[in-house]
């Protein structure tokens, strides 16, 4: 990605522009606790949460910065924020 | 050897020198002016707004704000939409400004703002210096400063046409002394409509704010790309040293006027001393220099036009053979015991071959009158330092020691 002087940019560039590298912790699902009450994909504030064909959930990781607001609404715990370890 | 000055005398009216500026400035027809009161710099957006009233600013938009601030703010956005944007403001107004200075060079917006050099609280001074304006040297603005009321009135097309090049795109300060140019009335030539047409092809930037195709401007940069921001900016400045030259040379062209380019130089041929100023004052240092001249002292002055990109290979081509350099400041950096352009021309010729000493005076705070008798003991000291070196490295010219 080339920088335009001013900082100018298109909408849309986070598609190239991979914010997951922000991350300090990492939120991992416990597929046996889920109820698939889909708060998680709801409250994301990034949109890093995407439905599978089976009705459960995952972290898109290219975006999810890991701000654990997903974890800390699942109201069946079913979401363990990991320390990433690079 | 810089083209000499030819001014149409036929053309000359004796205007106030804010009137002069407000004139120049319809003349670079502005589609969105900002305005806040400040003195001394009032004058400039009154005359803007009798103009806007009286219909004589076309396609224009006049804004009247709450503080210097939205002043500022306004233009970015204007800037960013496609206007040729302009303020003016002076002292506190422009240190209120200081964080969107910063927003405005980021986001390589070419306004073009007229400052009104002033001295800053506290104490209140309404009363010239150049603190305002040196304070704001690492904002990103190109910075000029006029010796005389046609030169402000000139920079200001100057001003648009080096700011709004694609290869520059930073906004630009040109600097006036307050009262001694704003409010005094000259002759000068108004800025002519028909040449400034020819002069200043119309504003058209590559990117601007616009609903059919969305951009965002100055967006978040990570530590990934900051730096590389900073760069660009830097790389531009760089650019700005042969625009400003080349401009002043344009200008020449059309109009038949010219100051020097990045500086200017009066009878610095075989100088000895060589004083170094910015601003009105330079009037004051030629009226001495012929007089000392008339006595065989070898003095000549380089003036300073340019501050910000600071020309260090113009100033060491003039100085190189000369025996002392003055610098007269009406700045002080507190805690360094120096004015800027002391420091900054020490700092180009540090690493350089030329071994001349430099010798500065902070001169002129809070509007006290610079006389003639001190600058021409200022040139007295030059001489000792010639024969037994420095003493005194830099110092208050003026001060009134029964004061303290």
């Amino acid at each position: 990605m080339k920088i335009l002087p001013g900082g100018a940019c298109e909408a849309g560039t986070t598609r190239v522009n991979k914010t997951g590298g922000w991350r300090t912790f990492k939120p991992v699902y416990d597929y046996d606790k889920c109820i698939k009450c889909k708060l998680c994909e709801l409250l994301c504030p990034d949109m890093a949460v995407n439905p599978r064909d089976d009705g459960y959930f995952e972290f898109d990781y290219d975006y999810c910065k890991g701000c654990g607001i997903c974890a800390n609404e699942c109201p069946k715990s079913a979401i363990e924020m990991v320390l990433e370890e690079k | 050897m810089a083209p000499e000055n030819k001014l149409d005398k036929s053309k000359m009216v004796v205007v106030e020198g804010s009137y002069a500026v407000a004139h120049a400035v319809k003349t670079c027809r502005p589609n969105v002016i900002s305005a806040y009161p400040i003195t001394p710099q009032t004058h400039i957006v009154e005359d803007l707004s009798q103009f806007m009233a009286d219909g004589e600013i076309p396609n224009c938009e006049y804004i009247n704000v709450e503080s210097e601030f939205s002043a500022l703010s306004a233009l970015v956005g204007s800037s960013a939409a496609g206007a040729r944007c302009y303020s003016a403001t002076t002292s506190q107004g422009l240190e209120l400004m200081h964080e969107v200075l910063f927003n405005v060079s980021g986001m390589r917006l070419p306004v073009v703002m007229t400052i009104v050099n002033r001295a800053v609280s506290a104490p209140i001074s309404i009363w010239n210096d150049q603190q305002d304006s040196i304070s704001q040297r690492d904002t990103g603005w190109i910075q000029l400063y006029a010796e005389n009321i046609q030169e402000i009135s000139d920079m200001t097309a100057q001003a648009y046409k080096i700011s709004e090049d694609k290869d520059i795109l930073m906004p630009a300060m040109t600097c006036m002394d307050g009262f001694i140019l704003s409010h005094v009335y000259e002759p000068v030539v108004l800025l002519e409509q028909d040449l400034t047409d020819e002069f200043l092809p119309a504003y058209e930037p590559e990117r601007i704010l616009d609903p059919k195709n969305p951009l965002s401007f100055g967006a978040f940069a990570d530590p990934n790309y900051y730096a590389e921001f900073r760069y660009l900016q830097e790389q531009a400045m760089q650019k700005a040293l042969k625009k400003i030259e080349d401009v002043a040379n344009e200008f020449y062209d059309i109009y038949g006027r010219y100051y020097g380019g990045l500086i200017d130089e009066y009878r610095t041929d075989d100088a000895d001393i060589i004083i170094m100023a910015m601003g009105s004052i330079v009037g004051t240092i030629k009226d001495l220099i012929d007089k000392l001249r008339d006595r065989n002292v070898k003095v000549g002055l380089l003036k300073v036009r340019a501050f910000r990109p600071f020309p260090a290979e113009a100033i060491k081509e003039v100085i190189k053979d000369s025996k002392v350099i003055v610098t007269l400041d009406k700045n002080i950096s507190l805690g360094l015991n120096e004015g800027a352009l002391c420091t900054e021309t020490k700092s180009v010729l540090y690493n350089s071959d030329i071994r001349v000493p430099v010798i500065g005076y902070m001169i002129g705070h809070g509007g006290r009158d610079i006389k003639v008798d001190t600058i021409e003991k200022i040139v007295d000291d030059a001489e000792e330092v010639i024969k037994t070196g420095i003493r005194i490295e830099s110092q208050f010219a003026d001060l009134k020691e029964e004061l303290l």
